[in-house]
């Protein structure tokens, strides 16, 4: 009986993540993957093949514009690591108690506005006729409007300002786990702050960084709204290519084919960046 | 006692069920474009037929049809997609079912409207659409910065450097080729022929590039850009240009030279829509004259009635008169339908023009 009520209540427990993962998760993708091997050869006519696949590696475009978005991507990781070790640094280790509440708050409170709202903000900020460019002539630094609308820079400005949140917290988390004790420890054997933070800030700290490089990459990767509002004449991101040949195109095939890559790009470039550090995903999701 | 609770709980869910079936038959779920269904219209449709409730679902032609093809043609009753969407639309997916006209008054229809969309819908010997608006796509110029903006091939043209703009969308491949001297909707018998125009219209798109200040993505971002004054002419839907005609008179639509490119939004029906005469009831009354000049103030389209232009507000009246001639009303350019295919050369044209990085 005993038993029964422990399996009963383990079944209990377990279904909703077993209902999640298979309903939500797997179910699309298996249909997203057999969506992805047809192939039209005529009005309601379908045959199965890889020919979607073929044609992504054929088209210069496509996969120009995919490694496009990697190699963008990578450097919005690097960028809102760069930025945000210090804040999660300040904050588990530097500010009091109270502070550290009030500082996470700050962090959160832009996630309580869309994406899209957020990213009206940055047109109205840097349009030509904006509020940057605006103030800049009042002040008498420019003579005529500047455009910093409408190009990459702003893309990765507006995406490192969207994520930056996903690197804080998980660093943030691992750095507050650690022990003031072993930096003193640091100092004390004669090291400087470089030595210091070389030896034995970043390497405690390398599971939070692992997993918030991971989580801000994969949202880079698949954002849509940021990069094609603040983009410009060139800004071609995969994402908004797998919108086109769904939508405007009405190529499902492809454009399922396309997310499959996307998945196995992104999939593939975390793996490797695991490696290179030696972490493992286990160990990575643990620690934080 | 637990049998009990059963019961209960069988009851409760099937009178759950029989409601949300009775209350399926007298909803109308109508997939549209945004602002073709203003709260005003829907409320006095529904003082009209009290039960009968609107639902409304926002989209585009592209959208519109995403969303049919998903659920093969279910969980909407009045689309309406433009008349050139309709027919291979249906040829590919089978989302429509064909129309009763015997339920619809086509008499307060415009007859040139009326019998295009009919010869551009019918598959079978069925029609499949009713016009409902109609409106064009051109260019918008202010006047007082670019007096002399007439052509397509104006918007690149290096006076206006850096201060036009257009949507990379089909409308201004067709209004580069039109401008170039072909004939694009003739060419869409042959699609060889119309790869070869296309290849062309790419090659100028590109070169044009560095002209273009931004590619706009939808009128509330072009209507910021021509109002703040950073851009002094665009490719336009011409509502959109209306819309800022009566903030700033300066700015006007312009028929382009070789003819505005016209479009009609139809009246559709999906194959697995469930209130068919509730979607009647709306076709018929939409087309009243006095709910004419409703929508039409709302959607800056003229309604495909007769006299449908004199039943615009007077606002969107003094914009359309200030942007056509009569010769310019001779001259549009009626969207041809789009046989399978097209979409995906066309969409593999803009890629291209996206991903070239000349300007």
């Amino acid at each position: 009986m005993q038993k029964d009520i422990k399996r009963l209540s383990l079944i209990l427990l377990f279904a909703p993540f077993a209902l999640w993962i298979t309903l939500l998760i797997l179910l699309p993708h298996i249909g997203m993957v057999v969506l992805s091997l047809r192939e039209k050869v005529a009005p309601r006519v379908y045959e199965y093949g890889f020919a979607n696949y073929i044609e992504f590696f054929n088209e210069p475009i496509y996969w120009n514009t995919l490694i496009r978005t990697g190699s963008m991507s990578l450097l919005v990781t690097v960028l809102a690591l760069i930025i945000g070790f210090p804040i999660a640094y300040y904050i588990a280790k530097i500010a009091g108690p109270r502070m550290r509440g009030a500082l996470f708050l700050l962090c959160l409170i832009p996630l309580w506005v869309s994406d899209l709202i957020r990213a009206f903000g940055w047109i109205l900020l840097l349009r030509e006729t904006g509020v940057i460019s605006s103030f800049l002539q009042w002040l008498g630094i420019l003579s005529g409007p500047i455009e910093m609308l409408y190009n990459d820079v702003t893309v990765i400005i507006g995406l490192v300002y969207t994520v930056i949140l996903f690197m804080i917290v998980p660093l943030a988390s691992t750095l507050d786990g650690m022990d003031n004790s072993m930096i003193e420890a640091g100092y004390n054997l004669g090291g400087r702050g470089s030595t210091v933070l070389r030896r034995i800030i970043i390497p405690y700290a390398m599971p939070g960084i692992a997993s918030g490089c991971i989580i801000v990459f994969m949202l880079t990767a698949g954002s849509y709204l940021t990069p094609i509002l603040l983009g410009g004449k060139n800004s071609s991101w995969f994402t908004e290519q797998i919108y086109d040949q769904f939508i405007t195109r009405y190529n499902w095939e492809s454009g399922a084919a396309f997310g499959m890559l996307l998945l196995a790009f992104t999939s593939i470039v975390v793996w490797l960046g695991l490696k290179l550090t030696g972490q493992t995903l286990a160990n990575t999701v643990t620690k934080t | 006692m637990k049998y009990k609770a059963t019961m209960i709980g069988v009851v409760a869910a099937l009178a759950l069920s029989v409601a949300s079936i009775a209350q399926a038959e007298s909803t109308l779920r109508l997939l549209t474009w945004g602002s073709y269904a203003p709260d005003e219209l829907i409320q006095k449709f529904e003082a009209e037929y009290p039960d009968i409730t609107v639902e409304v679902t926002f989209s585009n032609n592209e959208e519109m049809i995403a969303k049919l093809r998903a659920t093969g043609g279910a969980g909407f009753d009045l689309a309406q997609p433009s008349h050139d969407r309709v027919h291979a639309a249906q040829l590919e997916y089978d989302i429509y079912k064909p129309m009763d006209l015997s339920q619809i008054d086509t008499s307060v229809m415009s007859e040139v409207h009326l019998e295009g969309v009919k010869a551009n819908t019918t598959i079978d010997g069925e029609v499949y659409s009713v016009p409902h608006q109609w409106g064009t796509s051109g260019l918008m110029a202010d006047k007082s910065k670019a007096p002399d903006f007439k052509h397509w091939s104006d918007l690149c043209d290096p006076m206006y450097k850096g201060k036009t703009s257009m949507r990379l969308k089909r409308t201004i491949l067709l209004g580069t080729a039109f401008s170039m001297g072909y004939d694009p909707f003739a060419a869409y018998a042959d699609l060889d022929e119309y790869q070869k125009i296309l290849d062309e219209v790419v090659d100028v798109l590109i070169a044009c590039k560095d002209n273009v200040k931004a590619y706009w993505k939808g009128g509330d971002d072009l209507a910021a850009l021509m109002l703040s004054g950073e851009i002094v002419a665009s490719e336009t839907w011409d509502s959109t240009a209306y819309r800022i005609y009566s903030e700033n008179p300066n700015i006007v639509f312009v028929p382009p030279s070789t003819g505005a490119l016209t479009w009609i939004d139809t009246f559709t029906l999906p194959r697995k829509g469930k209130a068919d005469d509730a979607a009647y009831k709306w076709i018929n009354f939409v087309l009243r004259s006095e709910n004419v000049t409703i929508m039409s103030a709302s959607s800056g389209a003229i309604a495909a009635v007769s006299g449908g232009q004199d039943l615009l507000p007077a606002d969107k009246k003094a914009a359309v008169n200030a942007a056509f001639t009569p010769e310019d009303i001779a001259n549009l350019k009626f969207f041809a339908n789009i046989p399978p295919g097209i979409e995906d050369m066309e969409g593999k044209a803009l890629e291209k023009i996206k991903a070239a990085t000349g300007g």
